[in-house]
């Protein structure tokens, strides 16, 4: 199979593609770079605690701060799924609304690791996502905008509907990365899943 | 006309003979006339002993304790020298060479320790006129600092209790104010021979200054007993070489009773075999402030130097480009810029520009006509097609505080190139001309969020102006407050500005390109180019 490569020249149309196993068009790239290809690095966390699907997407910006949202590919995100509520109440003790931050140096944070649980979403259907971090690093905020509209999640998972935003310390602003994939890899995932429910369809 | 009386002639044998030099007998008599000061050493000594024979037969010319040092000039000079080597100036033995006749006698004055004979003389004073003309400093006029060792103040503690035993002897009070201070006979003495040897006056409000820091290596521990008696006198602090200052000695000496005093420290105080060293002879030029307005032409101009890891990540800046130029000129060993405000790397600023002052450290150089001021000007503008500056004039330190009031209190203006991911028609952007002050609240936008607190900032968008250029794109102009974030208010920043104008027309909007119209600060004053 071949890949199949978009270009565009000036004068010239766009040449036809060669798709390969996955049945969707690739998108064109746009002509205008988004906030978010100006600015940030897209990496992945596939599958998180296991879950199949549940794909974080997390931004990292060229000052090290990651913004976590979730990945096209998680179910939330998918048509026919309403959001009935959202939760930062992640045990009897803790909720991420009470985090406070003050200072430049963001002292009385909440401290997350990879696996800590941001919120929980309940939707209509009876299922239960949580949201993990997938970075360590300082809890900065919980967008607050997504609780009292969870629509916009579901519109804008990657700006409006952001689920967080977490400070890496500075000496691990590097090494945080290591446990993601790029984007390119985790198309390759995404490409891999749609093969493997081809293949036993 | 000799300044001492036969009421004097008691406290001057006993100061004489304990090992005392001529000027510090004065003081202690309370001689407060400048001109017996400024005579010569070997003339005071010479004036001295004729009063003290008369009458009296006997004249006690030896001191009892260690054979005098005769200091001859050459040894002076030499002292002087060796400076540079750690400021410890050495003792070579002497050649006896030099004695005319018993009255040359240059015994170290176990009061002043040398600072009133021969450090006040005019050979010395040329040494040190000699540096500063070869430091290269432009100056009309200059304030003498000068620093005494604090073992001086102890001497003198013990010289007063001496003199104010004898005067009770003759039924006289002798107060602290009775006697001349060491420091201000120095000036008296002093400040005349600059004038003279520099040919500019002293000024106490001058920015240019000479200072002379002397040592006493030989009796540094002589302070020391102080601390077992008043040790909360003597804490140590940070920036302190030695917890003995001279603020702390004196502290001490004013507590401490007098009894317990004599008890630890020999009064009179003993002939030290050697004179003071100079430690340190510097001058400085206070700083001066140069302010103006600048223009950025180029977006891909940082304000201060790029630098990470040591690697410089864009060529230049906005301050370099400056202010080289007038480190240069006025010969300063550094800079200090302040703006009122500033851009980002890929924002121009246009109209008029935005206020700057610029504190030039230690300039050697500091007087320029207003034509030399638009000449360097010209230079600045010459150099670069990146910046331009205007209005570049000397100012004075409140020039900063103006700087901070146009950054928190003043509008600016902007325009910026806006584009939306649906289409748009002229009619879908008029709505915004009409909107006036604005309320908007913006969290610490991501990008600065590393540096800055997390903050939500209440600002006001006072008016707007939009053009249409095409159904994706049109240009914003807005007038905002003092602190506003633009880039964030159009794109909105996650949704962590609210409104923005994404919001307030529902789309997607984004910034393609930001330029600052005007700063609206009237300063500094605008000259006619």
């Amino acid at each position: 199979m071949e890949e199949a490569l978009v270009c565009r020249r000036e004068g010239e149309v766009v040449e036809a593609l060669e798709v390969a196993m996955a049945t969707e068009l690739v998108a064109m790239e746009p002509t205008v770079p988004s906030l978010v290809d100006r600015y940030f690095t897209r990496w992945y966390k596939a599958d998180v605690k296991g879950k199949p699907c549940e794909d974080h997407c997390i931004l990292q910006h060229s000052n090290r701060i990651c913004v976590i949202t979730l990945a096209e590919a998680h179910p939330v995100l998918q048509s026919g799924k309403t959001i009935k509520s959202i939760s930062y109440q992640i045990s009897t003790n803790c909720s991420r609304l009470q985090n406070k931050v003050s200072g430049k140096f963001k002292r009385g944070a909440q401290f997350l690791t990879e696996l800590a649980p941001l919120c929980k979403i309940y939707c209509s259907d009876g299922e239960e996502y949580t949201i993990s971090s997938c970075v360590r690093g300082r809890l900065m905020e919980v967008n607050e905008n997504i609780l009292h509209k969870p629509s916009i999640l579901q519109e804008k998972p990657s700006t409006e509907g952001y689920i967080a935003v977490v400070l890496p310390k500075f000496e691990e602003s590097k090494s945080i990365t290591e446990g993601l994939l790029t984007q390119k890899q985790y198309e390759e995932v995404v490409v891999k899943r749609t093969d493997a429910v081809s293949a036993t369809s | 006309m000799f300044p001492l009386t036969e009421e004097n002639k008691h406290v001057a044998q006993l100061l004489f003979s304990t090992g005392s030099c001529p000027r510090c007998i004065f003081r202690f008599c309370g001689v407060d006339l400048h001109a017996p000061y400024k005579l010569s050493y070997k003339e005071l000594l010479y004036e001295l002993q004729k009063f003290l024979e008369t009458e009296k037969g006997e004249l006690i010319l030896e001191v009892p304790n260690p054979p005098p040092k005769k200091i001859r000039l050459q040894e002076l000079e030499d002292r002087i020298n060796n400076l540079s080597q750690n400021g410890e100036g050495r003792v070579s033995s002497t050649e006896d060479g030099n004695i005319a006749s018993k009255t040359s006698n240059l015994n170290v004055c176990n009061v002043c320790l040398g600072i009133l004979q021969e450090f006040c003389e005019k050979e010395f004073i040329k040494k040190v006129c000699q540096k500063v003309e070869a430091s290269g400093f432009e100056f009309t006029n200059l304030v003498f600092s000068v620093s005494f060792p604090p073992q001086l103040s102890v001497r003198e503690h013990a010289a007063w209790l001496l003199v104010k035993q004898e005067m009770g002897k003759q039924n006289l009070s002798l107060g602290r104010n009775d006697i001349v201070q060491l420091k201000e006979a120095y000036k008296w003495i002093t400040h005349p021979l600059f004038s003279e040897e520099l040919g500019v006056p002293v000024d106490g409000k001058s920015l240019f200054e000479v200072s002379v820091v002397f040592a006493h290596p030989e009796t540094v521990e002589d302070c020391h007993f102080l601390r077992a008696i008043c040790p909360d006198c003597f804490k140590p602090a940070k920036n302190k070489q030695s917890v003995f200052t001279r603020m702390a000695v004196v502290k001490a000496l004013n507590k401490i009773k007098e009894e317990d005093f004599l008890k630890q420290f020999p009064c009179p105080p003993n002939s030290p075999k050697t004179v003071c060293t100079v430690l340190e002879i510097e001058c400085a030029h206070g700083a001066v402030f140069v302010a103006g307005r600048y223009n950025k032409y180029s977006r891909n101009l940082p304000q201060t130097p790029w630098i990470i890891d040591g690697e410089r990540k864009l060529e230049s800046s906005v301050e370099e480009l400056i202010s080289d130029h007038l480190l240069t000129v006025f010969k300063a060993e550094s800079f200090n810029f302040s703006s009122s405000g500033r851009e980002d790397v890929d924002v121009r600023t246009l109209g008029n520009g935005r206020p700057f002052a610029i504190e030039l450290v230690n300039p050697h150089r500091v007087h320029f006509t207003s034509q030399e001021i638009k000449e360097l000007q010209q230079k600045i503008n010459k150099s670069s097609n990146k910046i331009q500056v205007r209005d570049l004039q000397l100012v004075t330190r409140e020039a900063i505080g103006h700087m901070k009031e146009g950054e928190e209190e003043k509008t600016k203006t902007y325009s910026a190139l806006i584009w939306t991911d649906k289409a748009i028609q002229k009619k879908d952007i008029e709505f915004l001309n009409d909107i006036k002050d604005l309320k908007i609240d913006q969290k610490t936008p991501l990008r600065v969020l590393h540096r800055r607190p997390l903050a939500v900032r209440a600002r006001i968008i006072h008016s707007m102006e939009t053009r249409y250029v095409d159904e994706h794109h049109f240009r914003l102009y807005l007038k905002t407050q003092a602190g506003t974030y633009i880039k964030e208010f159009v794109h909105g920043d996650f949704g962590r500005t609210k409104p923005n104008i994404g919001s307030l027309m529902d789309v997607t909007a984004d910034i393609l390109e930001l330029d600052v119209e005007s700063v609206d600060v009237d300063w500094p004053p605008a000259l006619d180019d």
